[in-house]
């Protein structure tokens, strides 16, 4: 492609499998890519394949826990070039708003059409604890500046010569556990539609009740956008209490955790345990968002146990 | 001496907006030296604020703000102007607004902005910390200091790391983001949590010439 073809295609519609099958009130399937700790693409093409078909979109990790790897970007470009639709995280630790923006163009010009703004995890929990935190923005003030590069303009009010366009999306924690952080998440997601979030994955939830609640909370609120429920595949009743005592937001309740220890079968035992939640939150959400966490391999048959078309 | 610097008058209006009972409380330490508290600058503010219709409840000088003990029992005197005022409007620098929201149930706008302690913290003795960021905004978050309180200085509103109350980076840590929401919350504020705070202006953070010309930069000159 020619830089002119490229300018032309960019500047005109804004091309999104997931903005199309959100669209089209098609329940939405989303998975997940953690690019490897090293300068390999051999295995981003191989989960690519795996889920080919499967996703509307596959979100790719930002640096995911702080640590160190390959980067999101360069991901989502491969992911892009092999026709698959990519959902670029973006967080705010690790580049200031130059850095941001800049990588926001880059990747509009290889023809990433979703991000997801995030504020990202502290440089301490990451494996490399001695790194410098930049958090120049704030998830929300990513998502203003995302929409004023649509605009023509960058953060400092200068305008570029040809404006971007992006399916924007944004996360919430429906788990959150004391009143504050609750009413704090409510609020914060108003602001991130107020600054221009087109849809929202929530945070890991294994508790249809925990669900329920929250999206009857944000329908009273009139926060009517797109909700992808967040699902981890839970591999072991261990992982269920790792998560319980270190994953703020994340709550495993007992009785599957039971189940999980219980069984013989883990890998059925887990996809039962996701499509049973799945199925019966659907009618009140616009699609999945499937983190496998490794066991890509068993998402089609996970996909085959819902309800969906 | 702490520095600060006022805040362009329009700021300072357009933070009052919708508040029209304000009572002045000046800190008679480092920002009389600053030129940017004291007597004069009590007045030229009461008559800005009174041209655009506000009332002046009260106003007081104490010095230091920062000194906790001494801002309560001399506040003592002046709970009826205080009470009768919608919010405070704070001469000094971070430490001396985070200690006046800690004791005045009522939205502390600050009037100035800190640029740098210059060595010294006042008379500075409680939990407050201020980050010298040069752009103050601690009337948005209840008189905690978001810079300080969370360590990804995150301005709207907290991330989703905390639990239980404790902050991601350290669960030994309260999250700031939790404190403010319910000091937001115990003066019936927290519609100010709803307000999109733009990016910050780091930009702040650096000395202006003008006070790099003052005495505490002339302590370094050769010739005086
Ligand atoms: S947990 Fe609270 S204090 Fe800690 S980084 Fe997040 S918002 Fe800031």
């Amino acid at each position: 492609m020619t830089a002119e073809t490229i300018n032309n295609d960019t500047s005109t519609k804004l091309q999104s499998n997931l903005k199309d099958a959100i669209e089209k009130k098609k329940f939405a399937i989303t998975c997940e890519i953690g690019p490897p700790k090293g300068a390999d693409d051999k295995e981003i093409r191989e989960t690519g394949e795996m889920l080919r078909g499967l996703a509307d979109a596959i979100n790719v990790t930002d640096l995911q826990s702080s640590v160190m790897r390959l980067g999101s970007l360069a991901t989502c470009h491969i992911l892009k070039e092999m026709g698959l639709d990519p959902i670029f995280q973006v967080t705010c630790r690790d580049r200031n708003r130059l850095a941001l923006q800049s990588d926001l163009l880059s990747a509009h010009v290889m023809g990433i059409r979703n991000v997801l703004a995030l504020t990202g995890d502290y440089t301490t929990t990451g494996d490399d604890p001695q790194a410098k935190p930049v958090f120049d923005l704030d998830s929300v003030q990513l998502l203003w500046a995302i929409k004023r590069l649509e605009e023509g303009y960058d953060i400092a009010g200068k305008e570029l010569t040809v404006k971007p366009s992006f399916f924007k999306g944004a996360v919430v924690n429906p788990g959150a556990d004391t009143e504050a952080s609750y009413e704090l998440q409510l609020i914060k997601m108003q602001k991130k539609i107020d600054q221009g979030a087109q849809f929202f994955q929530t945070q890991a939830v294994f508790d249809a009740d925990v669900f329920e609640r929250f999206m009857e909370r944000i329908s009273k609120m009139n926060m009517n956008v797109p909700v992808l429920i967040g699902i981890i595949l839970l591999k072991s009743h261990k992982m269920a209490n790792y998560m319980n005592k270190f994953v703020p937001g994340v709550f495993v309740p007992e009785p599957i955790i039971k189940k999980m220890e219980e069984t013989e079968d883990k890998v059925s035992m887990c996809l039962e345990i996701a499509a049973e939640l799945i199925n019966k939150v659907k009618p009140i959400c616009a699609g999945a968002h499937i983190q496998a966490l490794g066991w890509e391999s068993h998402v089609p048959s996970l996909l085959k146990k819902l309800d969906i078309d | 001496m702490i520095l600060t610097e006022q805040k362009p008058i329009e700021e300072i209006l357009e933070r009052l907006n919708g508040e029209n009972k304000i009572f002045i409380l000046n800190c008679g330490g480092c920002p009389e030296g600053a030129d940017t508290g004291g007597i004069k600058v009590i007045n030229y503010l009461k008559e800005e604020l009174e041209k655009k219709g506000k009332k002046i409840t009260g106003s007081v000088s104490i010095d230091f703000l920062c000194q906790k003990a001494l801002l309560r029992s001399r506040l003592r005197t002046r709970k009826k102007e205080i009470e009768e005022s919608d919010s405070i409007l704070v001469l000094s620098c971070g430490l001396g607004v985070q200690t006046s929201a800690a004791v005045i149930s009522k939205i502390c706008h600050p009037a100035l902005n800190t640029i740098t302690f210059g060595g010294i913290t006042g008379m500075w003795q409680g939990t407050e910390r201020c980050a010298t960021c040069g752009d103050c905004v601690l009337d948005y978050t209840g008189g905690i200091c978001p810079y300080t309180a969370c360590p990804k200085e995150l301005l709207n509103l907290g991330c989703a790391g905390q639990s239980n109350g404790k902050c991601e980076t350290d669960p030994e840590r309260d999250c700031g983001w939790e404190l403010i929401y319910y000091r937001l919350k115990s003066i019936g504020q927290l519609d100010k949590l709803k307000e999109f705070i733009p990016p910050r202006d780091y930009s702040k953070m650096l000395p202006s010439a003008k006070l790099r010309k003052t005495n505490l930069w002339a302590l370094d000159e050769e010739v005086v």
